[in-house]
């Protein structure tokens, strides 16, 4: 079952998305027809190391990281697309290289990856994702989690063509 | 009674400052951190426990000190004040060097790093017009010193108050609230002071 949380945060995102999608849509009469590809993030490339390998899982695990590849326009699902993860865990530091793992997606455009516990580094509780393969565009994402304490997160790639 | 009183400040200044020194040292975020970032952190603490005793020390209020002691200590806490901001900014650096410079250049994602670097460039501004401050004249030299500090404060607590990091929050709130009253208090009784004078200059004028 899912359940709907409302509270201020998803209120003000889900506002800003109308807004967002409503102004938008008449700025830009002609993208208003598909889905629009996600902008990297700022800060999504910091610490980034390109070509860590494919793995099971980052370290001991613990903590999921989960997400969707998805194509601008029409939204079809991605499969075997390739995403780097990496972060500031209890096994290491963003940037050294046991911090960093990557997964494909499967038929349905979703991924998942086992990783060590996230934990608050600058600031904020942040992990940091990569679509950088060469195919589309290359996306850099840097979701925040809602509390230090969650052990899941999650971040949506929508990929234009390079 | 007046020693009883002095010591009562004192203690309360100190355990302003110290606990959330303490509470943030227990913090469990530590032992996920190198001892340089571990640094780094502390020196940002430290800057805002400095934040506090400066407006004290300007305007006399901590017992035992002189006017003129006071404004001789408030020299030195202000150029630790500034060693506390280096300290701090370059061990975050060597820590993550493209967070912080995405933070110095203003293109952070995080909320609070803005805050942070305006407070930084408002607190070496105030240091650098200081060693200048009789070039400037006493009135000049208060409205700018003041303009600034009123930037350090807003922009250190505000920057203090969106980290999320090894701080323990009730601590953390207590602290940057003594810092704003602090400065409030202290500048409001300058402002009333310098209107004072400078409607005693017009009357003299007269």
């Amino acid at each position: 079952m899912t359940t709907v949380v409302l509270n201020r945060r998803n209120l003000l995102a889900a506002g800003g998305s109308i807004l967002a999608t409503g102004i938008s849509g008449l700025l830009l009469p002609a993208r208003a027809q598909g889905l629009a590809p996600t902008d990297s993030m700022a800060g999504g490339a910091n610490n980034y190391r390109k070509g860590a390998p494919i793995v099971e899982r980052i370290g001991k695990g613990g903590f999921w990281m989960s997400g969707t590849v998805r194509r601008a326009g029409d939204g079809a699902p991605l499969a075997g697309q390739r995403i780097q993860i990496w972060a500031h865990t209890t096994e290491g530091q963003e940037h050294e290289p046991q911090s960093h793992g990557a997964t494909l997606t499967n038929e349905n455009g979703a991924f998942r990856l086992e990783m060590p516990q996230i934990i608050p580094i600058f600031g904020q509780p942040h992990g940091h994702l990569a679509y950088d393969s060469g195919e589309f565009k290359t996306v850099f994402l840097r979701p925040v989690m809602r509390s230090a304490k969650d052990n899941s997160l999650e971040a949506h790639f929508v990929l234009q063509p390079a | 009674m007046r020693l009883a009183k002095a010591t009562l400040v004192w203690a309360a200044l100190a355990a302003a400052i110290c606990v959330p020194i303490a509470a943030a040292a227990a913090s469990p975020l530590l032992a996920w951190r190198g001892p340089l970032y571990i640094l780094a952190g502390f020196a940002g603490i430290i800057a805002l426990g400095l934040a506090l005793v400066q407006p004290l020390l300007i305007a006399g209020y901590l017992p035992g000190l002189s006017a003129y002691r006071g404004r001789r200590v408030h020299h030195w806490t202000g150029g630790a004040l500034v060693l506390a901001v280096l300290v701090h900014v370059a061990g975050l650096w060597i820590t993550s060097p493209p967070d912080m410079i995405d933070a110095l250049l203003f293109a952070s994602p995080t909320p609070f790093s803005p805050f942070g670097v305006v407070a930084m460039w408002a607190i070496f501004a105030v240091a650098l017009l200081a060693l200048l401050r009789r070039r400037l004249g006493l009135r000049t030299w208060r409205i700018v010193h003041m303009s600034l500090a009123a930037v350090i404060v807003a922009g250190s607590v505000a920057h203090a108050m969106l980290v999320e990091g090894p701080m323990e929050t009730i601590s953390k709130v207590a602290l940057c609230a003594l810092v704003l009253a602090a400065a409030i208090k202290v500048m409001a009784d300058l402002v009333r002071r310098m209107r004072a004078t400078s409607r005693g200059e017009s009357l003299a004028r007269q």
